[in-house]
């Protein structure tokens, strides 16, 4: 009796830690579906989609660095710089599209090696690094603009105004639509493909998750940990990169401190996915079903006319619901052996 | 049948200081004791002998209060105790004289406030006079005739057998009933040792009892009153060491099952697969030289800390050499990474298998397939059914109990995933093994089947490197032995010459014939000039 009992406890949490951030899903859209008839219709989910798509390239950089049992609190930053930067070199200096493209990538890259710079090298506590990170960017990037968010022959400080507008090509990035989708929405799953596959099915994600599990262990069979390190760092700024050129030619404008309030939410994302699929630990689907659920949460309860003010406290909710899941999953897991 | 011995004993004995009877532990599946029996007179030091896993430590963990029984009562003075913390065995007057010294030693104090440590937590003195417990802590030294330690001076400075002195000081302060002793003298000079025993003898003669635990037989005949044999959580026999026969003693220690395990092989030797010269770390490792021919199982035998975990690492490239040449099928290897080893063709089993070999919350496979991925992913994907195959082929081979190849590894037994660190390495078909205490941690069964591996794979010409504390299973294995002692090589015997108790001498300090004592005095010369 009192085993059948347990057994049962037992196959719950199980079913719990497998399905239930699908299950929860499948219940939020089955509720809000009742309850609005705007909500379950193809122009709300392309939109809903569209909306995480920034949030999703973010937390996958991040997923990266939480592979190898790092973490990046810089990749808000970085993606305010990136997106003020792409959109100076087109209103102040008028430069060619690739161009535009390239060079904020670029400073991803050197935001990543930078982090890995002092985690790796130096040695400070990747936590810390990234933080103190988060601030300089954070600060290089108001420096540079000058505290303005950057638009269309904007008026200069320096008397004038400015010679370039953003082009329609690149707003197409933000703002077009191929077969049926937005395009961030084409970038995005693009993007989460493209990352399960290496993260779940190449020698590159082994090694990446094997560092993560035992940097040591990983040492002793032939991995050099500093360099997957550096490369895991690299690809989260890159991807906050990324995330800044999209939030430019979404919004039109180079806004500043457009990534800071993104990184947190973010950061739930990567965690609500530990749950899903009973992963346990950070994963590329799992991270875009993490910013899919607090997306969709989010777009139905604006359309039932929840104060904004309170959809903090849901998302926190989500996430304290999914870790308690994974924790205390892990938790049995380990210790029945 | 625990309680008849106990009977026996207690009509034999009046009124034994402490009796430990029917202790029984468990660490989740695996059985640490079993009907463990232990008992201690007054005045007494008592002997605890057994091989590595025989659950000494366990049962001195639990008389001490670090561990809790799950089964079993322990007597102290005749009356029934609980053990539930460190803290409440001091407080019944168990002390426990630790063999890292320096985890209860606070390196920043005093050596008097170090005496006086736990009175300071017990009482509710608010100002501690510095002169009062400088004088007491003098008291103290001076009963056990240690008065050259300066009381006055941090604990930091202390060589490891004042340290010791110390730990045993901070005991008697407290009018300890019972003082175990773990490996004391492992860290010790055999001139430290004996000023120990010196000590040991006058704490028996205030009436301490005192437990004894080392791997040191010759010692333990010297000072111990009883001697108690434990093999595989249970005790064995119980011997009055005047009348002790030490050969009994080690087969009491060894049990049949493994001694006629290991017999000698004929063993073909080729050519110099491993050739190492003068090689030094800096630290530990001091003017080594060693070679390992195609074929052979060259067993590299030292009591704990002389360096043996220390050369394999070095070897491997998982710590900076400072000097010395390393030449792997007689061309020069710059190994600077575990990474060069491996693709000069080198595997390493390293002693700490969960922190170090494998990845523990991983599958079967993926640990597996990890020092060879690119072989299962030829092209852009890991290829997951080539992955299977090799997972279930080193299961059959080396005899795994698993579900399943996806099972995680923490789900495995201790021998079984030591099979697996040592398995990952067979897809390279490395040329030379280096398998650092393979054995620790590992049930009787899987140690045969380890044991079969290693001649396997010498005998299908690969080299073998067996470092290991395990004296006796060395010397099955191995087809030559080299001593180390403090981070040096000072003996090679061969199969023939090596017997348990040469090599214990070597790997102890000791030297053997007067002839000998130049050739080491050279060494150490060489050792100061580099």
């Amino acid at each position: 009796m009192g085993k059948n009992q347990s057994s049962v406890k037992e196959n719950a949490i199980q079913f719990l830690f497998k399905y239930g951030a699908i299950a929860l899903l499948i219940f939020i859209i089955f509720y809000f579906s009742t309850i609005s008839d705007s909500f379950f219709t193809y122009g709300n989910f392309s939109d809903i989609l569209r909306s995480i798509s920034i949030v999703t390239l973010l937390a996958l950089g991040v997923t990266f660095t939480l592979v190898v049992d790092g973490f990046d609190l810089s990749v808000g930053s970085t993606m305010s710089l990136s997106t003020v930067v792409s959109a100076s070199l087109m209103v102040w200096y008028d430069l060619p599209l690739w161009l535009v493209l390239i060079l904020p990538l670029l400073i991803g890259v050197l935001v990543g090696a930078v982090n890995s710079f002092l985690i790796v090298v130096i040695g400070i506590p990747d936590l810390l690094a990234t933080l103190s990170m988060m601030y300089i960017v954070a600060g290089l990037h108001r420096t540079y603009t000058e505290g303005y968010s950057i638009y269309n022959n904007m008026p200069l400080t320096s008397g004038g105004t400015a010679p370039g507008q953003l082009s329609e090509a690149f707003l197409w990035i933000g703002q077009g639509q191929m077969l049926g989708l937005p395009v961030p929405v084409w970038i995005m799953l693009i993007m989460v493909l493209a990352s399960y596959v290496v993260l779940n099915h190449t020698r590159w994600g082994r090694v990446l998750y094997m560092t993560g599990g035992n940097a040591e262990a990983a040492t002793l069979s032939g991995v050099s940990v500093k360099k997957v390190k550096f490369t895991a760092y690299v690809v989260s700024g890159v991807f906050a990169s990324m995330a800044g050129i999209l939030f430019t030619a979404r919004v039109g404008s180079g806004q500043i401190d457009a990534g800071a309030p993104l990184m947190m939410e973010a950061v739930a994302a990567v965690f609500v996915g530990y749950s899903v699929l009973g992963a346990g630990k950070p994963n590329a689907l799992g991270t875009f079903f993490g910013a899919a659920v607090i997306g969709i949460l989010l777009n139905g309860l604006t359309i039932l006319n929840l104060p904004y003010y309170a959809f903090d406290i849901i998302k926190g909710g989500v996430l304290v619901a999914a870790l308690a899941v994974t924790y205390v999953y892990a938790k049995r897991k380990f210790s029945k052996a | 049948m625990g309680t008849a011995f106990l009977s026996e004993r207690g009509i034999l004995m009046a009124d034994p200081l402490l009796s430990m009877t029917a202790i029984g532990k468990k660490f989740g599946t695996v059985t640490a004791l079993q009907g463990a029996e232990f008992q201690l007179e007054k005045g007494e030091v008592h002997a605890i002998l057994g091989v590595n896993g025989a659950g000494k430590s366990t049962l001195i963990k639990i008389l001490s209060g670090v561990y809790q029984q799950d089964e079993g009562i322990i007597y102290l003075d005749g009356a029934a105790i609980r053990l539930e913390s460190p803290k409440a065995a001091k407080e019944q007057g168990i002390y426990c004289v630790y063999q890292e010294v320096d985890t209860a030693i606070v390196s920043e104090l005093t050596v008097a406030e170090n005496i006086l440590l736990d009175t300071f937590a017990e009482k509710g003195n608010l100002f501690v006079s510095r002169q009062k417990i400088n004088d007491r802590a003098r008291q103290v030294l001076h009963e056990l005739q240690a008065d050259s330690i300066n009381v006055q001076q941090k604990a930091a400075r202390l060589t490891l057998a004042e340290k010791q002195m110390v730990l045993i000081a901070r005991a008697l302060v407290h009018s300890a009933k019972i003082i175990i002793f773990d490996e004391p003298t492992a860290p010790l000079s055999i001139h430290e040792s004996e000023k120990l025993y010196t000590v040991i003898e006058k704490l028996k003669a205030q009436g301490v009892g005192c437990v004894f635990i080392s791997h040191r037989l010759p010692e333990v005949f010297e000072i111990s009153d009883r001697i108690t044999v434990m093999r595989e959580g249970a005790l064995v026999k119980t011997y009055d060491t005047a009348q002790a026969d030490q050969d009994e003693v080690i087969e009491a220690m060894l049990g049949a099952a493994l001694s006629h395990e290991l017999e000698p092989r004929a063993h073909d030797i080729g050519t110099a697969l491993l050739e190492v010269a003068n090689l030094s770390d800096g630290q530990k490792l001091k003017d080594l030289s060693l070679t390992v021919a195609a074929g052979e199982v060259v067993g590299v035998v030292g009591l704990v800390g002389a360096g043996k975990t220390e050369l394999a690492k070095a070897l491997f490239g998982g710590t900076p050499l400072t000097s010395g040449t390393i030449k792997l099928a007689g061309k020069t290897a710059k190994i600077k990474h575990p990474a060069d080893a491996i693709k000069a063709g080198m595997a390493l089993i390293p002693e700490e298998r969960r922190k170090e070999g494998l990845f523990v919350q991983e599958s079967l496979e993926a640990n597996a397939s990890f020092p060879n991925l690119k072989k299962f992913s030829k092209r852009l994907l890991i290829d997951r059914q080539a992955e299977k195959r090799f997972a279930n082929e080193i299961i059959e081979r080396l005899r795994i109990k698993t579900d399943s190849t996806d099972t995680p590894l923490v789900h495995l037994s201790g021998g079984n995933q030591q099979k697996v660190a040592i398995g990952k390495w067979i897809s390279l078909d490395s040329t030379l093994y280096l398998f650092d205490e393979p054995t620790k941690g590992v049930d009787i069964g899987a140690k045969v089947d380890i044991f079969k591996l290693i001649r396997q794979l010498a005998e299908s010409g690969k080299g073998c490197l067996y470092f290991s504390s395990e004296i006796h299973e060395a010397i099955g294995i191995s087809d030559r032995i080299l001593v180390m002692y403090n981070g040096q090589i000072v003996k090679e015997l061969s199969r023939q010459e090596a017997t348990q108790e040469r090599i214990l001498l070597y790997a102890s300090g000791g030297k053997e014939e007067l002839g000998e004592k130049p050739e080491l005095g050279e060494r150490k010369r060489d050792s100061v000039s580099i």
